[in-house]
Parts: C-alpha cells; structure tokens; sequence
C-alpha cells in the first residue's frame, strides 16, 4: 500500500511539473493489422488518462474509434492498450494515467480464423 | 434478368458475372469476413456489411456499381446510462449492449428514397433515411417487452435474419427473429404484433410448442405479386401462410427432409417456392452426401427433387440463410454453400450450373438488379 500511495505522489508530482513546463504528449502507435482498414499513423496527443489520450486521436481521425472502442466507449474485447510497457486494467473506463511522453501501444489480441 | 450476383463470403465479397459462362469477376474487401450484401433497386447502390474479429462490425457502400467503395455508418446500441443494471437474457446471461452481428439489410420502398433496414444481433432493428450515412434504432421494438424474451438460436444472442419491406405499403415491414417469431409493424414502426400464431416449435416442452414468441424461424421470405403470400423454413420444418400473417400451417413433405436454412418465393408466383434442405437440426450436411434443392409448384402440397447439375456423391454442403436467392424474373436462382460451391439456374432450378466449389465458406447471395 505504501509503495502503490509513493507511485500515486510520484505520478501526481510529475503531472503537476508536466503542467508546470508545459504539455507533454504521449506517444500513440497503433496495430499493424489495423493499417488495412483505416490509417493510423504513429501520433502525439496529450491526456493523463488512456481516455483523454485515445479521444484526442480519434477527434483527428474519426473513423479509427470504432475500430479500437465499442459504442459503449469500451475497449473491443479483442483489443490490448499498453501504457509504458504495462497492458491497462480499466478496459471499460479507461481510467489508467498516462505519463508524460509514456508510450502507448494500441494492439489486437492474436486469434485464430 | 440479372447478369451479376454478389457473394459475401468468409473471406471477402465475390462479384459474379454472366459473360459466355457464370464466372467470378473479381473480390473486393479480399480476406474480410462479410455476413451480408445488399444491391438496392432503387439506385444501383450496393452495401457490404463486415464483421472484423477485433475491430466489430463494419459497412461499406458503392454508388458506383462496385468500382469504388467508401466505409459508412455501422448502427449503434445507445448509451447505457452508467450504473444501471445490465439486461438479463433468457439464460440469466449479461445481454450485450453493443453491436454484435449485421444481420439482415434490405432497401425501404420506393417511396422512402434513403430508407434502410438493419437487423442486427443481439436483436436491434435499425433504420436509417440517408443511406446508411446514420442510423437509428428501432426503439419501440426494442423496448417491447417480449422482445426481451427472445432467444439465441445457433448464435449466442437473438438476431433479425429477415425483414421483408411489403410492396403495396412501404410502411408495412415483417420480420423473422431467431428465436422470436415473425414481426409485423403496419405503421412503419410506430407500433409492432407478433405475426407466428400456427408455428410449432419441437424443440420446446409441449405445452409452449405453439408459443408465437419462441418459433424459430430460420428464413422469411413474402412474394411479390401476391405480397399475402408468406413462406418460412422454420427450424423444424416448413410453414405457408397465405392470409397476410394471420395464420400459419405447417407444410409436410413425407418423402424429403424439410430441414434447412434458406427458402425463395417466385416472385410472381406464390405457389412456387424452393429449398435447400440438410439432414435435420443434429445432422447439419447434405442429405446421403447429395446436394438437391427442393421445390414445390403448388403452395406445398408436393414437391419435387431437383438434382441436375448438383453434387451427388461425398458432397456436405449446407447453405445458410441468406445464401439462396430468386432474381425478379423468377426463372434465375443461385445459391450458396458452407463449404465453397456456387450453383446458378436459368431455369427455376431444373439445371444447375456450378460456378465454383473452392469459394471461402459463403454467407449470402444477392441478385444484382440492373437499375
């Protein structure tokens, strides 16, 4: 609990330096198996959560939403998001913060077909 | 007559072409997984439905006979407030709040220029009046209460395979659930009856046999020329109705298998019908590895065997719901199998020409009419 409170300040404190210097933009690289739907081009956008982060990539590129969310806003059920290496757990809030400059990866699950 | 067909399959959409023979003209959308077509008579549109495993459903639609295509509007289920209760099926199961399957697609009537219909799996109706650029859902049907009784069939979650938009009323639409009956709005969805009194159901307990809202039926289909006309392959048999969805009967056929999944009207005709049985519900193959194709000429009470041209010996095709097909004429038909094989027939089904037996597994044929 004491180390999970010390990664919460840690974060906490980086996102108020973050705001302090200025915006800091997450890196977002999609699935290659998307590319043959819809282009998804390696992007920049700003957020402290997967949410914010995703939406202001889909405000520029509307038609990818549907591909990676549901309607519901949920993350398709075969579909992963990775923030700094980690696969996120809130696949329905998408309520897991993005650091400053993290890396997010936006993957498919492997299945078979 | 028509000279094109579109074939959505497994593995990508098929256009087919009459030139000196049948032949496959080219695939579009190649390895992408299409659950339905539709080819509007109304402007020469056509529509390709998808089903991604990762990324959900998706539409398309050409406004140029097939040449370009443009991704449009999928339906949405609408936001589920958040807190509230997840809807329970008849199972106890979490019903899905999102879109899980495109279903069933047909054009609105000629008077309703823009109007498209959508049937959907886990069982929304949708309706769209600029062609497909955005969609609602049919919310008086969706909030009726039986609606909530409805079943999964083969699926996991009920769906609407069939949606038969009536010639004199554009406003007058039925439709097949799997399982939940046939549904009939005579108000262009203001208001909805269940339309399956007659159906019988094996597979329930005796007493809810008759249960109008649990039948189901696998294919509906209404004749053109006498639009009172009805016909279903139902999941235990057959069954005619000929009084505009009052009551249905159950047709024999003692000498053939009446199990299947796709039935065509002759579009002039109503006495005349076609089928595509299997074995039964736990032997879904060919009939003794021959594929045939039954017909009747006399609203049911014979049929014959048509065989020429079709596999007789180690063939298991069977052929989906959406995968037999009359053109306008009556006198063309194709149909579809699970396995790859395409027939097509000049002739009301008494010759079969075999387009291809190495397609992806192929879920609907449709005639494309020409505008």
């Amino acid at each position: 609990m004491k180390q999970r409170q010390s990664h919460q300040f840690r974060l906490e404190m980086t996102f108020r330096l973050a705001h302090f210097l200025g915006p800091a933009m997450a890196k977002i690289t999609f699935t290659q198996a998307i590319q043959r739907h819809v282009a998804c081009p390696p992007t920049e956008a700003e957020g402290r959560t997967v949410r914010e982060v995703l939406e202001q990539v889909f405000a520029g590129n509307p038609l990818a939403r549907g591909y990676v969310l549901d309607e519901q806003g949920a993350l398709r059920k075969h579909m992963l998001v990775f923030v700094g290496g980690q696969q996120i757990g809130d696949r329905t809030g998408l309520s897991d913060a993005v650091p400053p400059e993290a890396e997010v990866f936006v993957m498919q699950a492997l299945s078979g077909g | 007559m028509s000279q094109r067909i579109l074939v959505s399959t497994r593995k990508g959409l098929f256009t087919i072409e009459r030139r000196a023979r049948w032949t496959i003209a080219k695939v579009d959308f190649l390895a992408n997984n299409s659950p339905m077509a539709l080819a509007d008579a109304r402007n020469g549109y056509l529509y390709a439905a998808f089903s991604h495993g990762h990324f959900g459903s998706k539409l398309h639609r050409s406004t140029d006979g097939g040449k370009t295509w443009r991704e449009i509007a999928v339906p949405a289920y609408p936001a589920v407030p958040e807190g509230a209760p997840p809807e329970l099926d008849m199972w106890g199961k979490p019903l899905p709040t999102t879109l899980q399957l495109i279903w069933s697609l047909e054009a609105g009537g000629p008077d309703q220029p823009g109007r498209l219909w959508c049937g959907t799996i886990p069982g929304g109706l949708f309706r769209s009046n600029d062609h497909g650029d955005s969609w609602e859902l049919v919310r008086t049907l969706w909030d009726h209460p039986s609606r909530k009784k409805w079943m999964g069939g083969g699926a996991d979650w009920p769906g609407i395979h069939s949606l038969c938009v009536d010639p004199r009323d554009s406003r007058r639409v039925s439709l097949g659930v799997s399982s939940g009956g046939v549904w009939l709005t005579e108000d262009d969805g203001a208001t909805w009856r269940c339309r399956a009194d007659g159906m019988r159901a094996a597979y329930l307990p005796p007493e809810q046999a008759y249960e109008p809202n649990a039948q189901d039926p696998h294919r509906l289909v209404q004749c053109r020329a006498a639009p009172e006309v009805y016909w279903v392959q139902h999941h235990n048999g057959i069954f005619h109705c000929g009084n505009d969805l009052e009551r249905w009967e159950e047709i024999k056929n003692p000498h053939f298998s009446t199990f299947g999944f796709g039935v065509a009207v002759h579009p002039k005709d109503p006495k005349t019908a076609w089928f595509v049985p299997g074995v039964s519900d736990e032997q879904r193959v060919a009939v003794e590895g021959q594929v045939v194709v039954t017909r009747t000429r006399d609203g049911g009470q014979t049929f014959e065997v048509l065989r020429r041209g079709l596999p007789q010996e180690h063939a298991y095709d069977l052929t989906f719901r959406h995968a037999l097909e009359v053109d306008e004429t009556g006198d063309r038909l194709v149909f579809g199998t699970t396995t790859g094989s395409l027939f097509v027939s000049d002739d009301q089904g008494d010759n079969w020409h075999c387009v291809s037996t190495h397609l992806p597994p192929i879920y609907c044929t449709r005639f494309v009419p020409a505008v």
